[in-house]
């Protein structure tokens, strides 16, 4: 158990910054999740922890340690690898007392301690088998297995659960929530998955070409957004982005205009800093699942902020209708209620839940609200 | 319908009729390979162990004699232990020299030209290695210049020059040098193909778990290759067993450094003792079976895992 900070962190590949001035504080015993597209730099700054790599610049510590320049195997860290990388000529006991064996764990010891991670983990009866005869998921559950044997002060998982098939894919993912109520360690978690990431974080760390977007437990990810990056990467179906928005101010209040669609009229709560960007180059952003349409609205409701646009593809899924429309070359997204009809080809009146809209600088493409 | 069929399966008569049709067709397919190897393997494999019970000019049956001579005779028996010598240092040496440069040269900048350099002598005949290292090994008398590149060495750095080839204490050692020169490469290629083979990943894991480069080597690297490693010894083993070429040439089997396969052929050829010759061959080829036979055991397990 220990917390992981990263100080000014910098990797160098080939005059290639892989990631750039990081950092990073990991609270003890916290559940932190890296995401990003490929290349971000994610399973570097995972590396880094584990001394498989070695920062340029910057210090890295684990506790009150200053890991660089430390051997992997002094750092007393436990990595998870995608491709479980266990070791084929070993049976699973094997796989899992290795690290013991290497410490000079006395045998009984390490006997109770396999035994005791292999019931957690529910591979008791695999102890035998060579890793070539499991299924994916079992592997997956040695690769776990190896890491909670010792008493790590760190886990590392890179990307544990993009080998495994979808329905199993949830499960783990439940289990390694379950696993890290139950072994209470610092857990740093790597995915591209942002499903992952907002299910499983205490704190999603979001990087994008090595650098960090935003940092923050995930319902704050998703209700505000830092920047462009971080709205559309958090969130699926993304968030929709209207370029060529306007911020206008008239006798009814500050309201923004968007190309072709309509206006939103902006709540009370954001008027301040939507002043803020009057006269400059902004994007107006809105969730899908915060689009509603306006027919099913209930009698009263406020009808001041409406935008319509003509359908293009409507999505049957059952649970919800999913409506992609377009106007002036921008594409719009909507979840709907399973009740709403939409043709294809007809114009669509939506409305806008103007308390979850979010606006952004064309040019920093950092948020406004 | 369905219960004519089963009557119809349930007669004798046809069941035989088919299984034998059935059993004839494959004999007709491999007729031609079996036939083959009848006449170019088995039947002179069996005339050698016949001759080998002969005496010189297979004309009279001696029993084991050939074989109590060769057990008994010391210049014979020296011939045994040359091969024994041969098969244990020269495989040891090619094998772990092979491993070692395999894995250094993984972490070298250079690394296929490393590779190419000691790969180089297998392109050599056996003849051209041997012609090459006697140069190596020339040896004039005290006070001459030294032309040999070893006696060079070894008097430049003060020391007395020596008659490599034909000096007993030495000779075998010699030319066993000249064997792990030519095959060390071959096995490094081997063996380091093996070595990428296996994923960084086990080997990061490996590190995170605590284990160091001497203990990754050990535990995790040599059990993973180990087929590999299998491979190459019995290779190695079975061209040892058979080495001729070398010997041949470099001392011709003087001074102490006679092998079974330069025994053979000048029993054969310079004696024209076929009986002695034969019994030569015979031991030569129980010494490969169980080497073969292992082979052939691993290779089954292997083609099963998969």
């Amino acid at each position: 158990m220990a917390r992981v900070s990263f100080v000014h962190v910098y990797k160098r590949f080939d005059k290639v910054d892989v990631v750039r001035d990081i950092n990073l504080e990991v609270k003890d015993q916290e559940f932190l999740v890296l995401v990003g597209p490929s290349g971000c730099g994610k399973s570097t700054c995972l590396r880094m922890i584990a001394g498989l790599e070695e920062p340029t610049a910057g210090e890295i510590y684990i506790g009150d340690m200053l890991v660089n320049g430390v051997e992997p195997k002094e750092r007393n860290v436990a990595m998870v690898f995608q491709n479980y990388a266990l070791y084929p000529h070993m049976n699973v006991f094997d796989n899992m007392a290795f690290s013991l064996k290497l410490r000079g764990v006395p045998r009984q010891e390490i006997k109770k301690r396999v035994q005791e991670a292999a019931e957690i983990l529910e591979i008791a009866h695999l102890l035998n088998r060579k890793p070539k005869e499991l299924s994916g998921g079992q592997r997956q559950r040695v690769a776990l297995g190896r890491a909670i044997v010792r008493d790590a002060q760190v886990f590392l998982m890179d990307e544990p659960l993009s080998n495994l098939d979808a329905k199993l894919r949830v499960q783990m993912r439940a289990e390694i929530i379950k696993l890290h109520r139950r072994v209470q360690t610092t857990f740093v978690y790597v995915t591209h998955d942002q499903v992952e990431a907002m299910t499983m974080g205490d704190r999603i760390v979001v990087l994008h070409q090595g650098e960090i977007q935003q940092m923050g437990p995930p319902q704050e990810l998703y209700d505000h957004p830092a920047n462009m990056f971080v709205a559309g990467f958090i969130g699926s179906p993304a968030m929709n982005f209207f370029p060529g928005a306007q911020v206008v101010e008239d006798g009814d209040g500050v309201s923004i205009v968007l190309d072709g669609f309509g206006r939103v009229q902006v709540p009370a709560c954001y008027v301040e800093k939507a002043r803020a960007a009057k006269g400059r180059q902004v994007i107006f952003g809105i969730r899908p699942e915060h689009l509603r349409d306006a027919t099913l609205l209930p009698a009263g409701a406020d009808t001041a902020s409406m935008i319509m646009a003509p359908v293009d593809v409507v999505e049957h899924l059952g649970s919800e209708v999913q409506v992609h429309m377009s106007a002036n070359g921008t594409t719009v997204v909507a979840r709907l209620d399973p009740r709403s009809h939409p043709v294809v080809g007809e114009p669509l009146r939506l409305h806008v839940d103007a308390d979850q809209i979010h606006l952004f600088d064309a040019e920093t493409e950092k948020a406004y609200f | 319908m369905i219960k004519a069929i089963e009557e119809q399966r349930s007669l004798p008569t046809k069941t035989t009729a088919r299984r034998k049709r059935f059993s004839l067709t494959p004999w007709l397919w491999i007729g031609l390979a079996v036939l083959f190897v009848i006449i170019f393997l088995l039947y002179p494999m069996f005339f050698t162990i016949w001759l080998s019970f002969l005496d010189a000019t297979s004309t009279h049956f001696v029993g084991l004699h050939n074989y109590l001579l060769i057990f008994t005779n010391s210049s014979l028996l020296e011939v045994l232990r040359n091969n024994l010598l041969w098969l244990v240092l020269a495989t040891v040496a090619t094998v772990v020299l092979g491993l070692l440069i395999a894995v250094l040269v993984d972490r070298v900048r250079f690394e296929s030209v490393a590779k190419a350099a000691i790969f180089v002598p297998m392109a050599l005949s056996f003849v051209a290695a041997g012609v090459i290292w006697r140069f190596v090994y020339e040896y004039e008398p005290p006070g001459q210049t030294q032309i040999g590149l070893l006696n060079a060495l070894v008097t430049a750095l003060g020391g007395q020059p020596q008659a490599w080839i034909t000096d007993s204490r030495f000779n075998n050692f010699a030319l066993i040098a000249v064997y792990v020169w030519m095959w060390t490469g071959f096995c490094m290629v081997i063996l380091s193909a093996a070595i990428k083979g296996i994923p960084s990943e086990i080997l990061e894991a490996a590190r995170c778990d605590g284990a160091g480069e001497i203990t990754i080597f050990f535990r995790i690297i040599v059990p993973m290759i180990s087929p590999t490693i299998a491979v190459v010894t019995t290779t190695m083993i079975i061209n040892i067993l058979k080495i001729f070429d070398i010997v041949y040439v470099m001392t011709g089997g003087d001074y102490g450094t006679n092998v079974v396969a330069v025994e053979y052929y000048q029993q054969l050829f310079n004696f024209n003792n076929f009986g002695v010759a034969s019994a030569l061959a015979v031991l030569l080829l129980l010494a490969i079976i169980p080497i073969m036979y292992f082979n052939i055991r691993r290779f089954r397990v292997q083609e099963a895992q998969r």
